[in-house]
């Protein structure tokens, strides 16, 4: 084994072993630092593709920006074990069968893609993730849809401040 | 089995004693900069300041390290024991983690070796130091609230909207500045201030120094907008239920963080290890690298000086005010400068 996948195999238990946390965790602020732990994991792993940019903007707008809302929100609710509803048995049950399909129906896609067929990961190769790259194909080859997104965000901007202005 | 972990070994031990150094050199100077902090605060109010502890006092941190970690350290029985626990060393780590980016000088070669004075001169160099000052936030919300007190979950929350906030206006004053330089590298940044003919960034981007002043002092929680522990409303801040080294490792990151803004800034705008009117390839590697890293640490006093001396000659905002200033002076004020600044570079210089 390499010393890449030494790291990879360490990522991937810790990305799962946290989200398996997520959800077994009893109280909601540790659901959301595990969850921040997740995001950490799928950084490393997106270092090993030697997408920087990626990586680290990852980490600064969900484990830095979303999460901290996720938090000031859990904290001021003060949600805790005794004041959370306990659903019953049947509906954990129904959720636990309806997870489960989505979870076959997406292992069984992953499997049968022809993209990923028979193809490896190129670990510490490719420049595609650097930022130079990353931009020049952003602005020059997909600047339409890059444009028409970052409208979409300013209009869901827009789109909070004027639900937040109505109180 | 030999194949196991194909490593560059040498660079590894290089690199981990690099490490090693740098959060010790900045573990001492932050110990220091209390210190310092002291005896500013001592001579603008007229009056002595630490002198019992050695001569000149210079013991005093000591003695401040040894009273705090002797003191009994006390966990509310109410409290989240685990995230209590936690909380001052993620604030710790987080101010530590800047460090890895800062190239602290060019390079020395020792034993054969040619050894850059920067743990990692990555690609995304100064977006890895958002990304951990966006990390430390945690530090403070999650020793707020694990606490189970109101007014530290007050105060923790303030400390996060504040810090959103300003990271904010910072990253649109940084936008400009990464446009005139075209790289995101920090140690490129500072070879480039370096080059004859070429100015320090400060010159070229003065609105945009100014503005990530405002923001590195909002960012660490210092006077003026040191809301977060405005002991007159808050009884202490988001630190009231710690004792011993777990309120130490908070004051403490505090000064680590003021150090690491400040590195940070000497090398964005002012040169980092460039000595104004001195020709470094001339001097062998070692001597300037030695110069490099003098000069360096003494912007960086500067700047700390600097940190400290508005700490002791301006009152606290009011909680309104500094959102204002944050959300409607400087995040205009940012945006206006990036696109001047964008327009400049592609009309006047037509890149």
């Amino acid at each position: 084994m390499s010393a890449i996948q030494i790291i990879f195999w360490f990522l991937s238990a810790l990305a799962i072993v946290s989200a398996l946390m997520v959800l077994i965790s009893k109280n909601p602020v540790h659901s959301v630092l595990w969850l921040i732990m997740v995001f950490f994991a799928i950084s490393g792993h997106y270092i090993l593709l030697n997408a920087q940019f990626l990586a680290i903007v990852n980490l600064i707008v969900y484990a830095g920006a979303i999460m901290v809302l996720f938090l000031f929100v859990i904290m001021l609710m003060n949600l805790n074990n005794e004041s959370e509803p306990q659903k019953n048995v049947w509906m954990r049950l129904a959720g636990a069968v309806s997870g489960g399909c989505l979870l076959m129906i997406l292992v069984s896609l992953v499997r049968q893609a022809i993209e990923i067929n028979n193809k490896v990961a190129e670990m510490k190769v490719g420049d595609i993730g650097l930022i130079g790259n990353l931009g020049k194909a952003l602005f020059k080859d997909y600047l339409v849809p890059f444009e028409i997104s970052s409208v979409l965000f300013l209009s869901a901007m827009v789109g909070a401040i004027v639900i937040g202005k109505k109180n | 089995m030999t194949t196991l972990l194909a490593i560059d070994w040498a660079l590894l031990t290089e690199k981990l004693i690099l490490i090693a150094i740098i959060i010790f050199a900045s573990l001492g100077i932050a110990l220091y900069m209390t210190y310092g902090e002291r005896k500013v605060a001592g001579i603008l109010q007229d009056r002595p300041g630490p002198n019992r502890a050695g001569p000149f006092g210079i013991f005093q941190p000591f003695a401040d390290g040894l009273k705090l970690i002797m003191k009994e350290e006390i966990i509310p029985d109410t409290s989240n024991k685990a995230l209590f626990i936690l909380g001052p060393g993620l604030a710790m780590s987080a101010a530590l983690m800047t460090c890895a980016v800062v190239p602290w000088g060019d390079h020395v070669e020792l034993f054969g070796r040619n050894i850059a004075l920067q743990i990692a001169d990555i690609n995304v160099g100064i977006l890895y130091v958002f990304a951990v000052v966006s990390v430390g936030v945690y530090g403070i919300m999650i020793g707020g609230w694990a606490s189970n007190n109101k007014f530290s979950l007050l105060a923790a929350l303030r400390g996060a909207s504040q810090a959103i906030s300003y990271e904010l206006a910072m990253g649109l004053s940084l936008i400009a500045v990464l446009m005139t330089t075209g790289t995101l590298q920090l140690g490129e940044i500072v070879k480039q201030q370096m080059a004859p003919g070429h100015l320090w960034n400060i010159a070229y981007q003065p609105l945009a120094f100014i503005i990530f002043l405002v923001c590195a002092f909002a960012e660490c929680n210092r006077t003026p907008f040191d809301l977060p522990e405005a002991e007159s409303e808050l009884n202490q801040g988001y630190h009231q239920e710690y004792s011993s080294m777990k309120l130490g490792f908070y004051l403490f990151s505090e000064y680590i963080n003021m150090f690491i803004s400040s590195a940070i800034m000497v090398t964005l705008f002012f040169g980092g290890y460039d000595v104004p009117f001195l020709n470094e390839s001339l001097l062998s590697p070692n001597i300037a690298a030695l110069v490099g890293i003098i000069a360096l640490m003494t912007k960086i006093v500067c700047f700390i000086f600097f940190f400290m001396w508005v700490r002791w000659t301006i009152p606290r905002f009011r909680y309104d005010q500094l959102m204002n200033l944050g959300w409607k002076k400087l995040v205009p004020l940012a945006l206006a400068n990036m696109l001047i600044t964008g327009a400049v570079i592609l009309l006047w210089f037509n890149k």
